[in-house]
């Protein structure tokens, strides 16, 4: 196996795929949103369940590829429990780092904790949308809550 | 057909019953040598769209080092030399349809733009509210909105003809369909996603029947089968001149003389008029009235080249070829635990799409990528396919003349190893 491949689908991502953490329905959710990818058909709900201003629960329903379900599932276990800007903080330095020159180092991987296991998926360009989509359902149910958010609106990238 | 004697092997049967001399084939289309990833390129994606032949390559060249002006707007060498060309490329796929008349092969940008052709001009104008147009459930997205566009015009409505669970139209549904409300019917010959040949001739008689014009969506059929629009009667054909192994941006409408005669421009302006002045237009004849604006001339003239190298390897042998990758591939695919191929129609051709349990066919897609193999995954713009069949997604090979066995085994054993990253 190249070693892209074993970058992209390394054992804690095929994990996530296989057992998704916080998949289910928040019945009492105070915002979600849908994350929809209309070229694949990868389709997603996030469920939040705000407290104030922390993410008290969060969850997701849906199906996709394997990088888009992980990817929603160490999303959730990342930002439960975290405010509101960190949450999004985190999303814009996951975002920088899915989406950076390949050919530089990234030098804060620490601060993504698990999710910087998806930091392969940058060498993918045609899986980076997968990465980001229920991430983009998030920062939609926490700014407009209830949208629909396609991966291939202007600001969904 | 069979060779009589039980002891000829599958292989040499193959050998047998696919005279085409494919390593030589391979060698006139340049970007099949290439490596992908370190790998030799495996390219079965076809559907999507096809290679093309050094010839084509070069006709593109030739036409901008050497033949470069108008067309049919000067009296100057150049400009008599590429009308010349262009209109023996229209010549050359009058007769590879075998429509009656060059006039009915109208150049367009592919099989959507003839589509959105037909939808809006004859749709237009003879398609009134309450009318119904009938499309089948394996329809390519772009014989599916134009007509619902059309739908929203005029306030028509769009009827489906089911199929069942091989991929095969209901033709006791069809017939349910049809009735004195039925205006139209187009109708997809070959499906991009599920492979099934559609019975078209028989389809294209029932409408008959009752006065109905059918369209055949050729953007499949065309570099697969043999087709004679004559002897399908079909009253409108279009195909895209990039799956027929010709550049992007250029493909063809056929239609039946009288119809398009009765049907009005499609878009306006140079070359589609015989005379304007502020208060009235007359229109050009056929094939111009339909063709407004400096067409995609050098695109037009690689087509024709294109077609000459089709007609030349022979579509009988063409579909010969692939019949027995189609049935190499589905052998092996369905030997593979874990894979299920969607689309089992009795009639199939080039295309053959599967599922893998638990694994989207974006990993599939991503995974074989990396062993050089080109495969669609995804919903090959046919999402009614994908809800019929209830998945999300397949990951598709599609065939050309040019793919061999081996490269059908190279995509088995990459699908393998799919299934040993995911632990499958
Ligand atoms: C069955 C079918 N119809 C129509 C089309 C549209 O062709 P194009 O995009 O070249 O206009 C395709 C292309 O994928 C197709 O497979």
């Amino acid at each position: 196996m190249s070693s892209g491949l074993n970058d992209l689908y390394q054992q804690l991502i095929l994990d996530h795929n296989k057992s998704p953490r916080n998949f289910r329905k928040i019945e009492k959710a105070t915002h979600n949103a849908e994350g929809y990818n209309p070229l694949c058909g990868d389709h997603f709900t996030v469920f939040i369940e705000m407290d104030g201003d922390v993410i008290k629960d969060v969850s997701f329903q849906g199906s996709g590829c394997a990088i888009s379900k992980a990817s929603a599932s160490m999303m959730t276990t990342a930002v439960k429990g975290t405010k509101k800007e960190e949450a999004e903080k985190l999303f814009e330095k996951f975002r920088s780092v899915v989406t950076r020159d390949i050919h530089k180092e990234v030098d804060d991987l620490e601060e993504l904790g698990c999710l910087g296991a998806l930091a392969g998926v940058a060498e993918f360009p045609a899986r980076i949308k997968c990465a980001s989509l229920a991430w983009h359902a998030l920062h939609s149910a926490l700014n407009s809550n209830g949208a629909v958010v396609s991966t291939e609106n202007a600001n969904a990238h | 057909m069979r060779p009589s004697s039980e002891i000829i092997t599958k292989e040499v049967e193959r050998t047998i019953r696919t005279p085409l001399n494919i390593a030589r084939i391979r060698e006139d289309f340049p970007i099949l040598a290439q490596r992908v990833h370190g790998k030799p390129l495996v390219y079965l994606d076809n559907a999507a769209t096809s290679q093309k032949p050094q010839a084509v390559i070069d006709s593109l060249a030739r036409y901008y080092s050497s033949q470069n002006a108008n067309i049919h707007r000067g009296v100057h060498t150049l400009s008599e030399l590429a009308t010349y060309e262009y209109e023996k490329a229209r010549g050359k796929i009058k007769l590879f349809l075998n429509a009656s008349d060059s006039r009915e092969i109208i150049f367009v940008r592919g099989a959507t733009e003839g589509i959105n052709l037909v939808a809006q001009s004859y749709g237009k104008k003879f398609i009134k509210a309450g009318d119904e147009i009938i499309i089948s459930a394996m329809e390519h997205h772009s014989n599916i909105v134009p007509w619902q566009l059309l739908c929203e015009q005029v306030g028509s409505v769009l009827r489906v003809i089911p199929m069942n669970d091989d991929g095969e139209l209901l033709m006791d549904e069809y017939d349910k369909l049809l009735n004195s409300k039925t205006k139209f019917v187009s109708i997809v010959y070959l499906s991009n996603s599920l492979g099934t040949i559609n019975p078209v001739k028989d389809i294209i008689t029932r409408a008959h029947k009752r006065g109905i014009p059918v369209l055949v969506d050729g953007a499949q059929s065309t570099s697969h089968l043999l087709v004679d629009v004559q002897d399908l009667d079909c009253d409108f054909y279009v195909f895209s001149g990039h799956k027929v192994f010709g550049p992007t941006g250029i493909g063809a409408l056929y239609g039946k003389t009288a119809l398009l005669e009765s049907m009005p421009p499609y878009q306006g302006g140079g070359d589609m008029i015989s005379s304007v002045t502020f208060e009235k237009t007359t229109y050009n004849a056929l094939p111009y009235k339909f063709e407004a604006g400096t067409p995609n001339i050098a695109g037009v003239i690689a087509l024709g080249v294109a077609i000459d190298y089709v007609r030349a390897i022979g579509m009988d042998a063409i579909a010969a070829h692939e019949r027995e990758l189609v049935n190499y591939a589905t052998e092996r695919l369905s030997a593979t635990d874990g894979i299920r191929i969607i689309g089992t129609a009795k009639e199939k051709a080039s295309v053959v799409s599967f599922v893998m349990e638990n694994i989207h066919a974006h990993d599939i897609g991503t995974i074989v990528d990396r062993e050089g193999i080109a495969i669609r995954t995804g919903h090959h713009c046919t999402q009614p396919v994908m809800k019929r069949f209830g998945i999300p997604a397949t990951a598709r090979a599609s065939f050309a003349f040019y793919n061999t066995t081996h490269e059908i085994d190279e995509l088995v054993k990459a699908l393998v190893k799919v299934k040993e990253i995911f632990g499958a």
